[in-house]
């Protein structure tokens, strides 16, 4: 647990970047700073291993007051991941990510093998290991940058702005890495961006900041969609916000019928389309397992007919939901705050499983 | 062309005190020394300076001071203050001649790391010294360098002065030649310079090659 108590930080020429800021981001869970630019969520960020002190006020770490330990030390026990990833130009990947356990005095040795194993973790090839920085694709370097950042198993990991600079696929495929990372290993995850919608995909807890460094609303996702505290609020969060909610709402709850005979599916039940005269029309299909209302309601609109198909997870037909039963599950959900979509789950890499031997 | 045969042909200018052999390997130790009494200077300060951020001015003085000081003049002041006899009134012009190249490039080097880099060293819990030698030193590596080369090629050059107060050297074709005439000794000795700094040049290539890390050399 990271507990900030009435912390403020100003600068000599007056400016105030963070004003009596007090929240706590909870242990083993991502809490977002999300607010436009100016509005201190940086320099909060850097607060916590000490980039920047504070001027007044207390961060604790647990139960620690971080201006009680001598930053390096603090620094090396936090994992910290900036938006150029500013990996050592000069060493090879493998060295870059075994940063920490070298200065932790790790022999060479071990601090490699750990190296590998976070890199596999990652999701990138073990070729790469030799090479250098500069012969990576920025989203590589983004990886290796969160490679590095958990090579020493810090329990706490600060990423600044860490997928702002790589395009909006790439970001996308590494937020759900992330997500996926993060689901393994629970980390307490104090994560800065601008992007409303990067907060909301990954915050368990999201802290809206306004310029001049205060605290506008802090909720988990669903809550902020559906109650924001303000107008800045409010219109901070943009468009849509009604249909975004529904991404936190899981579809399990949806009637499903049996499929209709005009479905046309393969031997192993896996749908081709609607069957009509002009032959196959296009269909949508969401896993009520895993999906959220939203992706029902999406695999809906895909279909002319306006059904969904629900599958499980071999993509096998397991029944469809009518617009009908989409309602109903929309009008049951109501306001209230849904539950949190958890992540599909995937294959992960069993090194990950020896971790805590390190 | 008949100079060159008549210098590099004649047996006599091969031995002996006189000799080409000779010569170069005087001139070879008045540039050495002040290359590396420069570098053990300048080095250091380069990378403090840079790191530190602190006495930046001196770098600026320093570079500017490199332009404007004429060599042989201080040459001949430095004679006039301490006398003959000693290499020293040859070594501290060549000093003074090979630090700039070296302290501004070093402080360039260092102060041109990203700021991201410094940023992420620091974050990952480096302390002070380590950023300077295991990040800052290592990517400045291609700079430093080149200052070390351009002040090295300089010196090298330059150390024919060395003849004007008596000392031996290359400068010695250069200047009994004028004195006498004899103008095959003063191309010969010219081009000898000339293939001497073509050979510093050839060193520090093959230096960088080794020495600068292949991450850090791609990038320049």
């Amino acid at each position: 647990m990271i507990t900030f108590e009435g912390v403020t930080k100003r600068y000599p020429d007056g400016t105030v970047a963070v004003d009596d800021l007090s929240l706590k981001a909870p242990t083993g869970a991502i809490t977002v700073f999300v607010g436009p630019s100016g509005c201190g969520k940086t320099t909060s960020l850097r607060m916590i291993n000490r980039m920047i002190d504070a001027t007044s006020g207390r961060i604790l770490l647990d139960d620690q007051d971080v201006r009680a330990i001598d930053p390096p030390t603090l620094r090396r026990g936090i994992g910290y991941v900036i938006q150029q990833a500013g990996l050592f130009p000069h060493r090879k990947i493998v060295d870059n990510v075994a940063t920490v356990p070298y200065l932790l005095g790790w022999d060479k040795k071990k601090a490699r093998a750990r190296a590998m194993e976070l890199l596999e973790l990652v999701g990138l090839d073990s070729k790469l290991a030799g090479r250098y920085p500069f012969q990576l694709s920025g989203g590589q370097q983004q990886r290796v940058g969160v490679a590095r950042a958990l090579a020493a198993d810090p329990p706490v990991l600060l990423m600044d702005e860490p997928f702002s600079a790589v395009d909006p696929i790439v970001r996308a495929s590494l937020q759900d890495e992330l997500l996926h990372l993060q689901s393994e290993l629970h980390k307490t995850i104090v994560f800065v961006t601008h992007d409303i919608d990067e907060a909301i995909k990954l915050g368990d807890t999201v802290a809206v900041l306004r310029v001049g460094g205060r605290l506008a609303q802090m909720a988990d996702p669903a809550t902020l969609l559906s109650e924001p505290a303000d107008d800045f609020v409010r219109e901070f969060l943009g468009k849509d916000r009604g249909i975004r909610r529904l991404s936190f709402v899981p579809a399990t709850g949806v009637r499903l019928g049996s499929a209709p005979t005009d479905l046309e599916v393969d031997e192993d039940t896996r749908p081709l389309g609607w069957r009509s005269n002009g032959g196959l029309l296009p269909y949508g299909t969401f896993n009520p397992e895993r999906d959220s209302l939203r992706a029902a309601l999406d695999a809906a609109l895909l279909s002319p007919n306006g059904t969904a198909i629900a599958v499980d997870g071999d993509g096998r037909v397991i029944g469809v939901a009518t617009r009908d039963a989409l309602d109903e599950a929309l009008t049951r959900q109501g306001t209230s705050p849904g539950e949190r979509v958890s992540e599909p789950d995937r294959e992960v890499p069993a090194s990950d499983t020896r971790r805590a031997e390190s | 062309m008949n100079w060159l045969i008549d210098f590099f042909g004649a047996a006599a200018n091969w031995s002996g005190p006189d000799g080409i052999p000779a010569r170069i390997l005087e001139h070879l130790e008045f540039s050495a020394a002040a290359f590396l009494i420069a570098a053990v200077i300048a080095v250091p300060l380069g990378l403090l300076i840079g790191h530190t951020g602190r006495g930046a001015l001196l770098i600026v003085v320093s570079a500017n001071a490199a332009r404007a000081l004429p060599t042989l003049g201080l040459l001949v002041l430095v004679v006039l203050l301490i006398g003959v006899g000693t290499v020293l009134p040859v070594l501290i012009p060549l000093v003074v001649l090979a630090i700039p190249p070296i302290l501004v490039n070093t402080y360039e080097g260092v102060r041109g790391v990203d700021a991201d880099l410094r940023d992420a060293a620091y974050g990952m819990g480096l302390r002070g010294g380590q950023v300077l030698f295991r990040v800052l030193t290592p990517s400045a590596l291609p700079l430093i360098l080149l200052g070390l080369r351009l002040s090295a090629i300089q010196v090298v050059s330059t150390a024919s002065v060395a003849a004007f107060v008596g000392l031996g050297g290359l400068g010695r074709f250069i200047i009994d030649g004028l004195a006498t005439k004899t103008y095959s000794d003063v191309i010969g000795g010219a081009v000898l310079i000339a293939l001497l700094a073509l050979a510093v040049q050839l060193a520090f290539t093959v230096l960088d090659r080794v020495v600068v890390s292949p991450g850090v050399r791609q990038v320049r």
